[in-house]
């Protein structure tokens, strides 16, 4: 199955990135996910006409992928579903919005197609700053932090707990499906005769599996709580925090590109 | 349908994550209730199940094409619907952060259309109410694909409800809403039949592992609710007045998804009425309209339309009552005549 095989590398890719040792992997956790939520908040709020100012918000990312020796080709793989959804909603702005509102090489440009832009670039920053934080921060520390805003102990222990039995479970299902595939040759999936006892049976086995892993947990000392992470984190972590509030508080308010464009040009 | 970042607006986004928090808030609570040391690790565990279950793909007969099965209901079948909200958070925030679908700002929106509906009116409304008087085969197939439906629709609302009030596309409300309506109700009925073989197969093999809702009930019946009776009618009745008197205020004055649809083949956003009995049915309606246009007659002031606001609460809230209070009335009076206790 080429999408539990896709979703199975995903994982394998994402922990294997986050495990690196740049100064972005040990910032402390609360630090890159309130900087991340402020970030897509001020990325969200600018106007759907605000593009050239919306585009000073690639400072960030930028210099998040060049400190965390991320793959920019990589990330933007991950963002074409993202992309693509985007369009479909956006495709309409400029059929119905053609007031020109600026000119472009002789070109007019109407507000549908700056909206339009505006709609990609933004879907596009936010899909890029995420992926930034998930890159640099395991699942575990991200978990840690929320613990540490006082989001309850249940919720963050489920999370948790989904991802480590996620891989079990996808490459449980990926036997099951490559078994169903080599018995059902021609067939596009679980054919609709199997649908209940081939789902039913991987759910029966998961929650036998799940009772095991459990009680192994229990028998280790687990009573709902995990550990801090072990990764220490950086002691310059809180200033570059507060130094990248502020510069994007600076970046939402002040146009820079058009500021110096005008700077440059008159 | 999982909402990307920069399809809504910070306000929005906040709005949204609110409603989803204070969801999860009580659904926590009557989780706890249970007391279970292995509740957590069951839900992880059905997380990752219903995870990997969304990535196998089942062939629909005729078409050529795959579904997979509805994450909402599965849960609400197997842990209830308060386990199977918080489940979903997890599913939810796994796919946005590691699998890019979905945005961080915007998990409280998809929090709210794929786990709320699933969970609560699939969930706890449907599917609790359809296995009240015992489980059976037609029972897990007409739950599973009206809860999956009803759910996958009012997702697709509240999809095309949050862009337009985020104000990122220029599609007319009804457009987009006549657009992801229909094939959200394709894709419910899909994974709806889907979610009904799987929990059938559950029934037929391990029947006790599914949830019916009469521990809730009975938890219910011991235990005080969150608000009380006279409670819930205030807080229903300072939510009518404000959604009637203030909201109103704000009401769009473009027509509406019917009226846009009349006014795209006729013209006008009003038939004209012909035949006699719609003369009459007119003369009748004009009679008897005290608020013509949700107005003072001949005037378009605002107090009109807060006065028409709070009038039409008013008299949908004594029906409703009425509705609700009539047939305990003669319940009681039958009982009396019998001589049974009450």
């Amino acid at each position: 199955m080429s999408r539990l095989d896709g979703a199975l590398r995903e994982v394998h890719r994402m922990d294997e990135l986050a495990a690196g040792d740049s100064f972005l992997h040990r910032v402390h956790p609360l630090w890159k996910l309130l900087l991340t939520l402020w970030y897509l908040v001020l990325t969200a709020s600018f106007p759907r006409y605000a593009l050239s100012g919306l585009l000073g918000m690639s400072l960030y990312w930028i210099s998040g992928f060049s400190i965390a020796d991320l793959s920019l080709r990589e990330a933007l793989a991950r963002t074409r579903w993202i992309l693509g959804a985007l369009f479909l909603v956006g495709i309409a702005n400029p059929l119905l919005d053609r007031v020109p509102v600026l000119t472009l090489a002789g070109v007019p440009v109407s507000g549908g197609m700056i909206s339009l832009a505006t709609l990609f670039v933004k879907g596009l920053f936010a899909a890029l700053a995420s992926y930034l934080l998930i890159a640099t921060t395991t699942l575990e520390e991200i978990c840690w932090a929320m613990r540490l805003l006082r989001i309850p102990k249940l919720p963050v222990t489920v999370t948790m707990l989904t991802y480590r039995y996620l891989v079990l479970l996808m490459q449980e299902a990926r036997r099951m499906s490559l078994a169903c595939g080599l018995r059902c040759p021609g067939e596009k999936g679980v054919p609709f005769s199997i649908w209940g006892a081939f789902a039913g049976q991987m759910l029966l086995r998961t929650m036998e599996r799940g009772e095991r892993v459990y009680e192994s947990m229990t028998l280790r000392g687990f009573h709902g709580e995990f550990p801090p992470p072990s990764r220490g984190t950086v002691r310059g972590g809180f200033v570059w925090f507060v130094l990248w509030l502020c510069a994007l508080a600076f970046v939402r308010a002040a146009p820079i590109f058009e500021l110096a464009g005008r700077r440059l040009f008159g | 349908m999982h909402m990307a970042d920069a399809l809504i607006s910070p306000a929005v986004a906040g709005t949204m994550y609110a409603c989803s928090a204070l969801t999860a808030a009580y659904s926590m609570k009557q989780a706890r209730r249970d007391d279970n040391p292995r509740l957590a690790p069951t839900m992880g565990v059905m997380g990752a199940f219903v995870f990997a279950a969304q990535m196998i793909n089942f062939t629909i007969p005729g078409t050529g094409s795959s579904g997979h099965l509805c994450g909402g209901m599965l849960l609400s079948g197997m842990l209830g619907p308060h386990a199977g909200f918080l489940t979903m958070i997890a599913i939810l925030l796994i796919q946005c952060l590691i699998f890019a679908d979905g945005g961080l700002l915007a998990l409280g929106c998809n929090v709210w259309n794929m786990a709320a509906y699933g969970c609560f009116v699939g969930g706890l409304l449907i599917w609790r109410g359809v296995m009240r008087n015992g489980v059976s085969r037609k029972k897990i197939l007409a739950a599973s694909v009206l809860g999956s439906v009803v759910s996958l629709q009012l997702g697709a609302f509240s999809v095309t409800l949050e862009t337009a009030l985020s104000g990122v596309t220029e599609l007319p409300f009804p457009v987009f809403l006549a657009a992801m309506l229909p094939i959200h109700l394709v894709i419910g009925l899909v994974e709806g039949l889907i979610t009904a073989a799987v929990l059938t197969f559950v029934y037929e093999a391990r029947p006790e592992l599914l949830w019916t809702g009469e521990t809730a009930r009975l938890e219910t019946e011991s235990k005080r609710g969150l608000l009380s009776r006279k409670g819930a009618l205030g807080a229903l009745l300072a939510a009518a007045i404000v959604t009637a008197g203030g909201l109103s205020l704000l009401a769009s004055a473009f027509p509406d998804g019917l009226e846009w649809s009349i006014q795209r083949l006729t013209g006008s956003t009003e038939l004209e009425a012909s035949g006699g009995a719609a003369a009459l049915a007119e003369r009748i309606q004009n009679a008897t309209a005290v608020l013509p246009d949700y107005a003072f007659p001949g005037s378009g002031s605002a107090l009109g339309t807060t006065v028409s606001g709070l009038a039409g609460g008013a008299i949908v809230i004594a029906l409703c009552l009425a509705v609700g209070y009539l047939p305990r009335l003669f319940r009681h009076k039958n009982r009396s005549v019998t001589g049974l206790k009450p």
